[in-house]
């Protein structure tokens, strides 16, 4: 038992730094806005609890396989059962409690940071503070996004752009079946719900393409539905939209009044 | 002895089920529709020609579904939606739409995207969008951001065509538009209204199968 801890101290207090320090901040989704550079601190606590646990249990596997292995003069019996070790089940207990109830308050903490990019459906309980949030429309049909600028007209577009340092506050929704809106660099992820407005928020902190895909299987072109958007800087962007209202100028007078959520008509064809 | 037998027998059973299963799977559920190419006119220039109808009738596998049909070099319809066009060419694309109005469900898909000059026309008329209601299909790929929305028969038109083969004599509109293409690639193309009649919302059946209102666009 000696030799186990001794042993898993030693690893853990190597391999932990170099995982919390040195891999664990390069993994997806990266620091391109809050929700995502959050995302990676999060990753990087688990990983930091989570590398100690499983370094015990490899020392452990190793030292039963080289030390209880049987060699060739033993005899195939089972060993002596052992019960009321509570040297062993005193820490395993509390250990257990203690990390568990850490994730549990953590966990909860950091999806109380304007819902962790995560979709909070049509009343988020987390909110971006302040009153320069501009809201943006996703909406999913099968097989494509288009978005939605409700401050700029109403107008609707083919691709998404943002503004650097703007926060934004995505209503997801769909038009037919499920989808789900995912741009992992923005560490942003909402289903798209017929009929519903899931609302997630985000603040790009830096110009960046970035790709977006559907993550819920919706159909024979599931896997197409896919597009890149664009985080620019605040004149970039509003030039952008400024063309968009020309360019979409006839599509814009026929879109139905800005809503929350759609029930469209017709559906002559559909039973 | 018996019992080996039978086991053999069994297995040899099981064997025959699995490899015809596989041979189904493989001759029936991987096939594809031909792959027909534009035909030539002059430089880089190429004429697609297509055709829409309610109910592809005994040209298609499946006789109710609403499909489009594309004419190959001999002047021949064939059931097909894999297209094969030149790179770096002026694709000019005819659609002789037979098909009724069903209306988009997005009406920002109503404006016409991508082809030069952003316009069709539609009987011979210019035009940059069309009445969301009126809409039959759309021609879309939106990997290219082309977008074509196709409107449809009206209702009272007379001598409408309820099931394929339509012919030119019945009623119909006339949409045509130019593409450019650029890198050689192969893009799926789908038409965004929700035609397929008596599917749910209009979705299943035809519109989630390549060879009715699904296809690839090969750019080669």
């Amino acid at each position: 038992m000696r030799r186990i801890a001794i042993a898993w101290f030693v690893l853990s207090a190597i391999l932990t730094p170099i995982v919390v320090a040195v891999i664990a901040p390069t993994l997806p989704p990266g620091n391109a806005t809050e929700a995502s550079s959050n995302q990676v601190f999060d990753d990087t606590v688990l990983l930091g609890i989570v590398t100690p646990i499983a370094v015990a249990l490899g020392v452990y596997f190793a030292y039963t396989l080289i030390v209880f292995r049987r060699r060739d003069a033993d005899p195939a019996e089972e060993g002596v059962a052992t019960r009321d070790n509570p040297s062993i089940h005193l820490p395993w207990l509390v250990g257990t409690i203690v990390i568990v109830l850490f994730l549990a308050i953590f966990g909860t903490v950091e999806l109380t940071d304007a819902g962790a990019g995560g979709g909070q459906g049509p009343s988020p309980a987390f909110k971006l503070s302040g009153n320069d949030v501009m809201p943006v429309q996703v909406i999913a049909q099968q097989w494509e996004f288009t978005y939605r600028y409700p401050t700029y007209g109403g107008v609707e577009t083919a691709h998404l752009e943002l503004p650097v340092g703007r926060k934004v506050e995505l209503h997801v929704t769909s038009l037919d079946v499920i989808h789900s809106f995912w741009a992992p660099k923005l560490g942003v992820k909402a289903d798209a719900n017929p009929g519903v407005d899931n609302v997630a928020y985000v603040e790009p902190e830096e110009e960046l393409s970035f790709e977006i895909h559907c993550s819920e299987l919706c159909g024979l072109w599931h896997g197409y539905m896919f597009d890149t958007g664009q985080v620019v800087s605040g004149e970039a962007f509003a030039e952008w939209i400024s063309e968009q209202q020309q360019v979409f100028a006839p599509a814009t007078k026929v879109l139905p009044k800005y809503s929350t959520q759609y029930f469209p008509e017709p559906e002559r064809r559909g039973g | 002895m018996s019992s080996i037998g039978g086991r053999v027998a069994a297995v040899a059973v099981a064997v025959v089920v699995v490899a015809a299963l596989i041979g189904f799977y493989v001759a029936n559920l991987t096939s594809s529709p031909p792959t027909v190419s534009a035909q030539s006119t002059t430089g880089n220039t190429v004429e697609l020609t297509l055709k829409t109808e309610a109910a592809v009738g005994p040209q298609g596998g499946n006789p109710p579904w609403v499909s489009y049909l594309v004419k190959d070099d001999q002047g021949d319809w064939v059931h097909s939606t894999n297209f094969k066009v030149p790179a770096h060419s002026l694709v000019h694309v005819t659609v002789y739409q037979f098909d009724g109005e069903s209306g988009l469900r997005n009406p920002f898909l109503s404006q016409v995207q991508g082809t030069v000059g952003d316009t069709m026309t539609v009987d011979g008329k210019l035009m940059g969008s069309i009445p969301p209601d009126e809409a039959s299909h759309t021609f879309a790929v939106p990997q290219l951001n082309l977008i074509v929305p196709l409107p449809g028969v009206h209702e009272d038109a007379e001598n409408q065509c309820e099931d394929g083969p339509c012919d030119l004599s019945q009623a119909h509109r006339t949409i045509t538009f130019t593409i450019r293409t650029g890198e050689p690639g192969r893009y799926r193309w789908q038409c965004f209204v929700p035609c397929a009649a008596g599917f749910l919302a209009g979705f299943g059946g035809p519109m989630q199968t390549i060879g009715y209102m699904d296809g690839f666009l090969e750019v080669a």
